[in-house]
Parts: C-alpha cells; structure tokens; sequence
C-alpha cells in the first residue's frame, strides 16, 4: 500500500502543480499569478509533509512551520505594489 | 508506513494513506479551480482548500505516522500560523482586486463595498484602511 499511495500522491501533485503553473503562464493579471504562485508553494508544502509522513523522518517539519509563518508576505506586498502602481497612474 | 502492519498499525497505515490521498486531491482541486473559474474572486474561493484543508490532513498524516507525542505541538502550531496568515493574504489580494477593477462587477449578487469606494473617492472621508 505504501507504494500506491506514494504513486497516487505524487501523480496528483504533479497534475495539480501543472495547472498552477499553467495559470501562472497564462494569469491575465499579476494578481491571478500571485494566487497561483501561493497555490503553487501550498502543493510544495504537501510533497514536503507526504515524503515526511511515508519515510517517518522530520527533516522538513521547520521547513512547513516556516511557510506557514511567512509565507504570506510574498503575496502581501504584491497586493500593495498593485494597488500603489494603478494609483498612480490614475493620478498622472 | 511498514509493509507488513497487523492490528492498530494497519489501521492507522489505511488512516494516513486516505489522509495524503485526500490531501493531493485538495490541491487538485485548487489546480482545476484556478484553470476553470472565470474571475479572480472565484479562483481565491479555490485557492485556498490546499492552504488549509490539504494542510491539516497532511499534518495529521505525519503526526499518525510519527507517533510520538511532542510532534502533535508543532504540528498545531503550524496549521494555527497558516489559518492566521491565509486570511491576511487572501484579504489584501481581494482588496486590491476590487480596486484595480478586476474581476466581473456583474456576477456579484450584492456590493457592499461600492458605497465606501465611492466615499471614499469623494473625499468625504479619509481612506484610512489602508
């Protein structure tokens, strides 16, 4: 079983990060890239926790606690680099 | 995982393998919304199933899998960041959505934030949720 379930997950994560990538190709906007660029690091974070989980190792547990910190900031400041950028010209 | 579990080991084996499989389903399922909806208010609706749910079942397979009990704090304290900082996120992707115009203004069924743009661009009242 533990060979299926590692050929399962790795199937549908593979076919889940190509349609990520494939919106951050095709995103008409910046905004729909950065949601598909932190959907694309949320898929990295599970590959990460069901290596972790079929190996029974820990090498990578600060790694998922420190995503989960910070990983948010990436998006933030894009959102506010945006809204200033069209501001600013709306003001021009 | 141990090939050859008998007992509560097979059980908790079949636990966490249904764990991780529903967990790549929630990103697949955020993979297939971000390439089907049709606007940037709709593919955040998606986006986040990974994020929260798919993380806490990959979380709860590793702590079954590890078995011991000093996992389960950093685990929590994992999920609890991550269900703290995605509505940070989410609100200021949101936020500057609305107001660069993207998105269909017409599939929304109610626009609670019109009034307060608008009053805002009046200058009646100053923009202080920034």
């Amino acid at each position: 079983m533990k060979e299926f379930v590692l050929v399962a997950t790795a199937v549908i994560l593979s076919l889940a990060a190509a349609g990520a990538i494939v919106r951050i190709a095709i995103g008409p906007s910046l905004l729909d890239r950065v949601l598909a660029s932190d959907v694309l690091l949320a898929i990295l974070g599970a590959a990460l926790a069901v290596d972790m989980a079929m190996n029974r190792h820990l090498n990578n547990l600060m790694l998922l606690v420190a995503l989960a910190v910070i990983g948010f900031i990436g998006s933030v400041t894009v959102a506010r680099f945006v809204a200033e950028r069209r501001e600013q010209n709306n003001e021009s | 995982m141990s090939p050859d579990a008998t007992g509560v080991d097979a059980v908790i084996d079949v636990v966490t393998a249904v764990f991780l499989v529903v967990g790549a389903l929630m990103s697949l399922g955020a993979a297939v919304g971000l390439l089907r909806f049709p606007d940037l208010m709709s593919r955040m609706h998606a986006a986040t199933k990974p994020q929260v749910l798919g993380l806490f079942l990959m979380l709860a397979a590793i702590g079954l899998q590890m078995r011991t009990w000093w996992v389960w704090p950093v685990l929590v304290v994992a999920w609890i960041f991550q269900l703290l900082t995605a509505p940070v996120s989410a609100h200021m992707v949101g936020r500057s959505a609305y107001r660069t115009k993207h998105g269909h203004r017409e599939m929304l069924t109610k626009d609670e934030l019109e009034a307060v743009v608008q009053r805002a661009a009046a200058g009646q009242e100053p923009a202080n949720d920034r």
